[in-house]
């Protein structure tokens, strides 16, 4: 046995090596294959997602509308709410004036310095949550609709590099996960196909509501990879392959996640 | 302090119906055993009590220990007696109290 472990490591060592040389299948995953995160949730979480008082994401949604409302030159004197159903369905969404990709929380914080002249709210800090759950939560039901040629081209392609991209001590791609191997077990949970559709959520491990920038950190931590910044560009990229990697999906905004 | 509060209950009952109360509120219920990423000790916040106040009865009332999950819900029933007031009660770690009231007409 001891003469044979050389041996064995060997195989092992070349095979870790090769594996590192081969390339990951960079096809998207087709769009009838596309499943809400809800589909892979207990039959009790998806109801805790459902219940319109239960589903403790309200809280932050509830908060976000008292933000929209409150202070000298408030949201709500340019943008009705009515108006803007469906727009959070359409972002990340390319900014002229900004020359930049912008997600929700980003539109909400330019908007805050250019039109309130209010400084921006910490990415991951309840104010934002609250008005991009809010904000979200308008847009419930609608299908996912971004654009990503034009302008979003070049961030569309680095979103998709990024999601197709081995990372991490553990070499592992976005994709290897979410489009190889939906629907399979990791340690006790269902693997999800990393759907973007019902964040801003309310993750029950975090105990509390979250971004997708701080799920997508998380998602980098696990493979052992540095996580980029929360509203970083490369995530917000990473957000729009996702968004359009979803189309069509229904945003669920508040979600439930594991 | 202010905190979110979501409160279920009936504007109206009629006299001897039992009626469906629920409430949710925001806190996080932290254990006092976690630490942050610096390894300093989060303190103990939590919340100690819940109360339902009818007409200034109570009606239920509940201990809060560190098991309880961060954004307690409870639901709960009670019979409609009288129109009046249904307070809802919460106090904190340090005895702050957060309270919501809804009134309810009994026909």
């Amino acid at each position: 046995m001891r003469r044979r472990l050389p041996a064995l490591l060997l195989v092992v060592a070349s095979a870790a090596l090769a594996d590192t040389r081969s390339f990951v299948d960079q096809s998207d995953l087709p769009a009838e294959a596309v499943r809400s995160g809800s589909v892979f949730l207990t039959a009790e979480t998806r109801a805790l997602q459902a219940d319109g008082f239960a589903n403790p994401g309200y809280l932050w949604v509830e908060r976000g509308g008292e933000l929209f409302n409150d202070g000298d030159k408030v949201c709500s004197s340019c943008h009705q709410a009515d108006a803007l159903a469906g727009a959070a369905a359409r972002y990340p969404q390319y900014d002229a004036v900004a020359g930049a990709l912008l997600n929700l929380e980003a539109r909400i914080n330019l908007c805050r310095q250019h039109h309130q002249e209010l400084p921006p709210l910490a990415y991951e800090s309840d104010e934002l949550l609250a008005l991009t759950a809010y904000v979200a939560n308008l847009s419930q039901g609608r299908p996912l609709t971004v654009a990503v040629d034009g302008d979003a081209a070049p961030f569309f392609e680095q979103g998709r590099a990024y999601y197709f991209q081995r990372r991490g001590q553990l070499n592992l791609a976005c994709n290897q996960c979410h489009d190889d191997n939906w629907g399979g077990k990791l340690r006790g949970d269902t693997i999800s196909q990393g759907q973007p559709n019902a964040w801003p959520a309310y993750r029950l491990e975090w105990q509390t509501f979250g971004s997708l920038h701080r799920r997508i950190r998380d998602c980098d931590v696990g493979v052992r990879a540095e996580p980029h910044e929360s509203g970083s560009e490369i995530y917000i990229s990473l957000e729009l392959y996702l968004a359009w990697r979803a189309r069509g999906l229904a945003v669920e905004s508040p979600g439930i996640r594991r | 302090m202010s905190t979110t509060i979501r409160i279920a209950a009936p504007k109206q009952a009629s006299r001897g119906e039992v009626m469906e109360l629920k409430a949710l509120i925001r806190h996080p219920m932290e254990t006092g055993y976690r630490r942050d990423p610096y390894g300093k000790q989060i303190p103990e916040n939590i919340l100690q009590r819940f109360e339902c106040i009818y007409n200034g009865e109570k009606v239920f009332a509940g201990e809060f220990f560190r098991a309880i999950a961060a954004d307690p819900f409870l639901t709960f029933y009670t019979v409609a007696v009288e129109s009046g007031t249904l307070e809802f009660r919460w106090v904190g770690q340090d005895g702050q109290v957060y309270s919501e009231s809804v009134e309810l007409e009994v026909v």
